[in-house]
């Protein structure tokens, strides 16, 4: 059986613990083993993100020392594995289990598409719901094609979703336009973030859909957070939580 | 210098929420416009590819290609000057315009002259300079900067052009019609044309095999101003040089899908040498490029061929306007070269971006541009121009992120007791996130001890 | 020449180490139809191509066209196509120009991806006369029509390229709330005749 350490982001570690929980069951149900290290704290992003690499560098060094020796890393966040993949290197270059970490960190859909070639997960979600395409994970990552690339079109989230029984995925504006989050830049650029996000829902909005979905809870968290305030007919569930409900079910 | 805050400046430009969105709107249409040109181009992405190796190889040996289009271009008939900075570029061009008693001066596009601040050093000394693109005639009319290095007025409303224009040129009061608006334009520069001594334009590339210089214009503006008057100055950056005549060909296919979603703009001009009986004076300018080249990370956005794409797509270029950056190149780009010219001043700008990535895609010569804005955040960080609340609020979360048990207590405490505090504590002013957004409802327990009580200690 | 030598010594001290010049053959895209994707590219532009089997049909297509057969002052450089009534090599100073109605400019060659055509110099006494026309009627070959600017650049490469210009479509701007202008600053229109 496939061993798998389950990276859990500290956000959703501390505020949204049920898509840890969907994740965990989601690879259960498809014959992975799957550990949760409990040292584990953040990856260091936020710190990163701000310039901080000093204060990164020790979270980097930790998040090696809990996950070196798994066959497979796995969090529900593109954003926390493309710090991991792509921005690691830095503070981890040349440490041993490092190469091997980097090339085995995945995020949930990846994971699920291109190591365990699921071609669909079973159940039913007779929803609208509309794909928000998180930057990191998009771009960073290439869980999708995007919409600037002049090349074959592929989405793997999407792939995932549209193969749900009686699911009705929404045509946006802007299918994949940033919806503000971005770390500290939400509270550092609050009035931009906040118009961004706020256009985002309205997109969705105005798609008719009912859940908001996506691969990162930060985003999602920014989003539900404006949703909330202005009690919008809106809710957000992350993919996992889809997917698992769906299947569980 | 005074700084520039874009947080600041950016709230001011969303406070106004119908203009804010129109501005948003107007640059996502450029942004689509290039979406649909680009899909025209099969070969678009091994184009990128093209156009990156180029400009990678032309400053890996820019010495010699400098060189050698000095040589050729002389040998056209051109004169070619060297200016190591903006004061050594502005008595350039104004001693070729006091030697030969020229007083009136038109221009096309130029960042390169408005990074020297031309206009003003050449009007204090008498020379009438006359911006012939009409977006830029437009702001210069209002004495305003351009906001986006492709699209001068894109911040201006037809009615405030109309206004400005009845003012000034003389049109009726409340017309707004952008064809006529142009048209009243298009007679007030012609006299301007008819009248100028010299014309002076920026330079989109500069071939160093034939010495020639290419400039690409949709107005005429450019055309008008080097056909007439007999003195051409025109101005580059030293990375505008590029090997090959052919080499055009990628950029040519490039430019204006990049920047308006034209398959090429209506003029290409290339200048081999002065016309008969006219003068052709290159001013190649330094200011900062070389001391570019030589860092490891920044030298690549060097490449930038000025096409704005990087603007359009930023989501929050368009909400914030090119004011907010306060330099005169703005969004994503202006991002990395501003800190470069002065980071104290500019040490916002790279932290006015969520680093969603779209920026680097758009680049017709890929330059990595999120990942150069997410460098020069640490480039900040390491010269201390941090605010000092924010390095410290790092350090704290670092810390205590660093201790598992230290951690979990921190997110004990804020899931205690933040649902307990009265909503008017919670959500007072320093609660940023707050303003605008519910904070996330805090859950019983975290994923760790859920794991433990449904699935047993791990 | 302190600069000079200051900014050469400044550029070759900081250059990364060399790397090579990418291969650029396989670039570019071959149409089915050069002509007829030519005459849709001028079209998206705001130009208008017309085709005419031969010199006495491009002829006849000129003297149709409404902004000829209201034209008070013409140039024309193509001998076989339009009757001049300004002599340009006989006008000392471009600046007479201003008012020229229509000119009739000959085209080496033209781009299908783009609708644009190039315009040598050396066919022009007066530079001016391209961008200070009213109106622009360029005549060109069908056999010059070639898919892209690679092809193009192959073409200019064999002959020394001194002044010249693409042309594509009339001038125009959007620089009014994103408003398209045709008829910027330069010519209000712009016909390519394609003979043969």
């Amino acid at each position: 059986m496939l061993t798998v350490g389950l990276f859990i982001p500290c956000y959703i570690e501390q505020l949204y613990p049920q898509v840890g929980m969907a994740a965990l069951r989601l690879l259960e149900r498809h014959g992975v083993r799957a550990e949760y290290p409990e040292q584990q704290t953040c990856c260091g992003q936020p710190m990163a993100n701000s310039g901080c690499n000093a204060d990164a560098a020790p979270l980097a060094a930790r998040f090696l020392r809990v996950f070196r020796g798994y066959e497979y890393v796995v969090a529900p966040s593109g954003s926390c594995v493309s710090m991991v993949r792509n921005h690691y290197d830095q503070f981890l270059d040349g440490q041993p289990g490092f190469d091997h970490l980097k090339r085995s960190t995945f995020e949930l859909c990846e994971f699920l598409v291109d190591v365990l070639k699921l071609g669909e997960v079973g159940g039913r979600f007779p929803h609208k719901v509309g794909l928000h395409q998180s930057c990191h994970g998009l771009r960073e990552l290439r869980l999708g094609s995007g919409s600037e690339r002049r090349v074959p079109g592929f989405d793997k989230v999407r792939s995932l979703l549209q193969r749900l029984q009686d699911i009705q995925l929404v045509e946006l504006q802007r299918p994949d336009e940033c919806c503000g989050f971005g770390g500290t830049f939400s509270v550092n650029e609050e009035a931009v973030s906040c118009m961004m996000g706020k256009d985002r829902v309205a997109d969705h909005e105005r798609a008719g859909a009912e859940i908001i979905t996506g691969v990162d809870m930060s985003c999602l968290m920014h989003l539900e957070g404006l949703i909330r305030r202005e009690r919008k007919p809106l809710r957000v569930m992350h993919v996992a939580e889809i997917l698992d409900q769906s299947e569980g079910a | 210098m005074s700084g520039i805050s874009h947080p600041e400046a950016a709230a001011r430009f969303v406070a106004d929420d119908a203009r804010a969105h129109w501005h948003d709107q107007a640059l996502w249409w450029v942004r689509k416009k290039r979406d649909v040109a680009s899909s025209a181009v099969p070969d678009w992405e091994a184009l990128r590819d093209a156009a990156a190796g180029i400009k990678a190889h032309t400053l890996s040996r820019i010495g010699d290609y400098l060189e050698e289009f000095e040589r050729n271009a002389t040998a056209r008939g051109a004169k070619v000057w060297f200016a190591r900075d903006a004061a050594e570029h502005n008595a350039v061009v104004h001693g070729i315009l006091s030697e030969r008693g020229v007083t009136k001066l038109v221009k096309s596009k130029s960042m390169l002259t408005e990074e020297c601040h031309l206009n003003p050093y050449l009007e204090a000394r008498g020379i009438e300079v006359t911006d012939t693109d009409l977006g830029e005639r437009i702001v210069q009319l209002r004495h305003e900067p351009p906001s986006h290095i492709v699209l001068p007025a894109i911040h201006l409303k037809k009615e405030e052009i109309g206004e400005l224009f009845h003012q000034q040129l003389g049109t009726e009061k409340g017309a707004s019609d952008p064809k006529y608006l142009t048209e009243a334009a298009r007679q007030h520069l012609r006299r301007r044309f008819l009248e100028a001594g010299a014309g002076l334009t920026g330079v989109n590339f500069a071939v160093a095999e034939t010495g020639g210089v290419v400039v690409c214009t949709n107005e005429g503006n450019a055309d008008m101003g080097t056909t007439l008057p007999p003195v051409h100055i025109a101005c580059m950056g030293v990375e505008k040089l590029i090997p090959r005549l052919q080499d055009l060909a990628v950029f040519l296919r490039l430019l204006a899908r990049s920047a308006t979603g034209q398959p090429v703009t209506t003029y290409t001009t290339h200048f081999h040498g002065p016309r008969r009986e006219g003068e052709l004076h290159i001013v190649v300018v330094d200011n900062g490029r070389s001391a570019q080249l030589k860092d490891k990370v920044f030298r690549r956005s060097l490449a930038c061929i000025r096409c704005g794409a990087c603007m359009n797509t930023c989501p929050v270029f368009r909400r914030s306007g090119g004011y907010s950056y306060g330099f005169i190149v703005p969004g994503p780009i202006g991002s990395i070269l501003a800190p470069g010219r002065d980071a104290s001043a500019y040490s916002t700008l790279p932290f006015a971006s969520s680093l969603c990535g779209s920026c680097s895609d758009v680049c017709p010569v890929r330059i990595d541009l999120h990942h150069e804005l997410l460098a020069w955040r640490q480039e900040i960080v390491k010269r201390g121009l941090l605010p000092r609340s924010k390095r410290v609020a790092m350090k704290l979360a670092g810390w205590v992120l660093r201790f598992a048990w230290l951690y979990r207590l921190a997110g004990w405490l804020a899931r205690r007791v933040i649902p307990a505090l009265p909503r008017g504590l919670v959500y007072a002013r320093w609660n940023t996130w707050g303003q605008q957004r519910e904070l996330p409802p805090m859950p019983r327990e975290t994923f760790r001890e859920l794991y433990r009580r449904l699935r047993g200690r791990p | 020449m302190a600069a000079r030598e200051e900014m050469l010594a400044a550029l070759r001290h900081n250059a990364p180490r060399e790397v090579p010049l990418p291969d650029s053959s396989r670039l570019g895209v071959q149409f089915p139809d050069p002509v007829r994707q030519y005459v849709e590219s001028l079209r998206s532009v705001g130009g208008a191509c017309l085709l005419a089997a031969d010199r006495a049909a491009a002829q006849r297509a000129v003297a149709d066209l409404p902004v000829y057969r209201g034209a008070r002052r013409i140039v024309s450089l193509v001998p076989w196509v339009g009757q001049g009534n300004v002599d340009l090599a006989a006008l000392a100073d471009p600046h007479d120009l201003e008012g020229v109605d229509v000119a009739v400019l000959p085209g080496e060659l033209a781009v299908a991806e783009n609708g644009a055509v190039w315009v040598d110099g050396r066919s022009l006494p007066h530079r001016a006369v391209f961008v200070i026309a009213e109106h622009l009627v360029l005549v060109a070959e069908a056999r010059q029509v070639v898919n892209d600017m690679h092809e193009a650049y192959a073409r200019l490469a064999a002959r020394e390229v001194g002044y010249g210009l693409f042309i594509s479509g009339p001038s125009k701007t959007a620089d009014i709330e994103q408003a398209l202008v045709i008829g910027a600053q330069g010519a209000r229109s712009c016909t390519v005749l394609l003979v043969g």
